[in-house]
């Protein structure tokens, strides 16, 4: 228990590093943007009561927002992100299921869920980041387009990662 | 009661989206257009000293553009010193000159945090209150306009760039001082804004420079902002819109200059006096 505790709290700190000094640095073509920090909800163990599942979405948008100079608009995003979380999980995964594989990480689950996962959450995620960042119809071409180049990006590296802390299911 | 709190619970992940979203969103609405003082952003004391560390790191890679643009800044006040000009009368004398008196002074800051691929981008900027520093100040850069100040701390200010939704200069062609607006344009393309707003009449030609206005209260009026590259932006009905190609290279700043104004508040005295008649 205090090992998940330890791991998840390194993973904050590191993702949100990650984001605020390297990441929030790189754009492809002005267009692409990379929101890597989202991981770490992807990663929080299937048995996260949404009691704290929510609050730590929150602070977690809330960081990132500290370090965007956007208050509130990451902490509303990443509400969403953990509210689909929710539901797909209570859609694709059995309740029993949890003492086996204890984290929706791409060893435990396979590469196939875990893609539809991660793509899924990505999607919602960035999609209403960048419609409440320009919150204007009239840019809607430039902001989609934006919208799916960045989830590419964003996903792309979310695998990377997974596969550099790749470990196989203990049997 | 008993059925509605087996209710809440049964969807408990729905409600505490809502008190959570509203919660973010409450916050996006109430502090996005920084009029009040806020503690998640930049100017604050954990995420500012961090960027300021950081940005001690990085400032050694950019030396030697920072070094080529303060040698070609030099050079250009060195052309503008009394010894750069040779007297062609032999007569000499000392005047003292009581007509002209300072308008603007300028203070140099370090920028320790920026960006420019989003739709509002902000400077952070390490120098405060203390230093003198004032919400609505002008911000420019060697090589010209950045932006204005949006928000102050004790060490540290937010600077709204060019590159923003909200951002507007009055400016106008430098040789011919036709009038009209910059703003950035709707394709984030942090290298180009749009001159809008100009009368029909204007002829304007590739090439020209423009610089901004003589109404602008911010900045003094003639430093740069960029040059024409496009005479027919898309838009603008009775006005012309020209494509300009931004002097500065915003995602290069890594020094900046803090324009005070010493008569800005006389003039915003005035004009308010004016508004209320």
């Amino acid at each position: 228990m205090s090992r998940v505790l330890i791991y998840n709290l390194i993973r904050f700190v590191v993702l949100v590093l990650v984001q605020a000094f390297l990441l929030k640095n790189i754009s492809l073509y002005n267009l692409s943007v990379p929101y890597l920090y989202i991981l770490f909800i992807l990663l929080l163990p299937f048995e996260t009561p949404n009691l704290l599942l929510f609050p730590l979405s929150f602070l977690l948008g809330l960081t990132i927002d500290a370090f965007y100079d956007t208050p509130g608009l990451h902490a509303a995003a990443c509400v969403v992100l953990a509210f689909v979380r929710v539901l797909f999980i209570s859609i694709t995964v059995q309740k029993d299921g949890f003492d086996n594989e204890p984290e929706p990480t791409l060893g435990n689950m396979g590469f196939r869920w875990f893609f539809t996962y991660a793509a899924v959450l990505t999607l919602f995620h960035h999609f209403f980041l960048f419609n409440l960042e320009v919150f204007r119809l009239s840019e809607i071409e430039y902001t989609l387009l934006r919208f799916l180049s960045s989830s590419v990006f964003t996903l792309f590296l979310i695998l990377i990662s997974s596969f550099l802390f790749y470990r196989r299911k203990e049997r | 009661m008993r059925n509605l709190l087996i209710f809440i619970s049964k969807y408990n992940a729905f409600f505490l989206f809502l008190i959570f979203e509203i919660g973010a969103l409450i916050i996006y609405v109430k502090y996005n257009s920084f009029q009040k003082a806020t503690y998640i952003n930049t100017a604050n004391d954990v995420t500012g000293t961090m960027y300021a560390r950081t940005n001690e790191l990085n400032s050694y890679l950019s030396l030697k553009d920072v070094n080529d643009s303060l040698a070609r800044e030099n050079a250009r006040l060195r052309g503008m010193l009394q010894s750069a000009y040779y007297a062609d009368t032999v007569a000499q004398r000392t005047v003292t000159d009581s007509i002209y008196k300072q308008q603007y002074t300028y203070t140099e800051a370090l920028v320790i945090n920026n960006s420019v691929n989003k739709r509002n981008n902000y400077i952070t900027i390490q120098k405060g209150t203390k230093d003198g520093i004032e919400k609505g100040m002008g911000v420019i850069s060697s090589s010209g306009v950045v932006g204005k100040i949006i928000f102050v701390s004790e060490h540290l200010s937010i600077v709204q760039s060019l590159l923003h939704k909200d951002a507007k200069v009055s400016a106008m062609m430098a040789d011919t001082k036709d009038i009209g607006s910059l703003i950035w344009g709707d394709d984030l393309d942090p290298k180009k804004a749009l001159f809008i707003d100009v009368p029909n009449h204007v002829k304007p030609r590739i090439g020209q420079w423009v610089v901004t206005s003589t109404y602008s209260e911010l900045y003094p009026a003639g430093i740069p902002l960029g040059r024409v590259i496009n005479l027919h932006a898309k838009g603008g009905g009775f006005f012309l819109n020209m494509e300009v190609s931004l002097a500065v290279d915003f995602s290069k700043l890594q020094y900046v200059y803090v324009v005070t104004n010493k008569l800005a508040s006389e003039r915003q005295a005035l004009e308010e006096q004016e508004k209320q008649e």
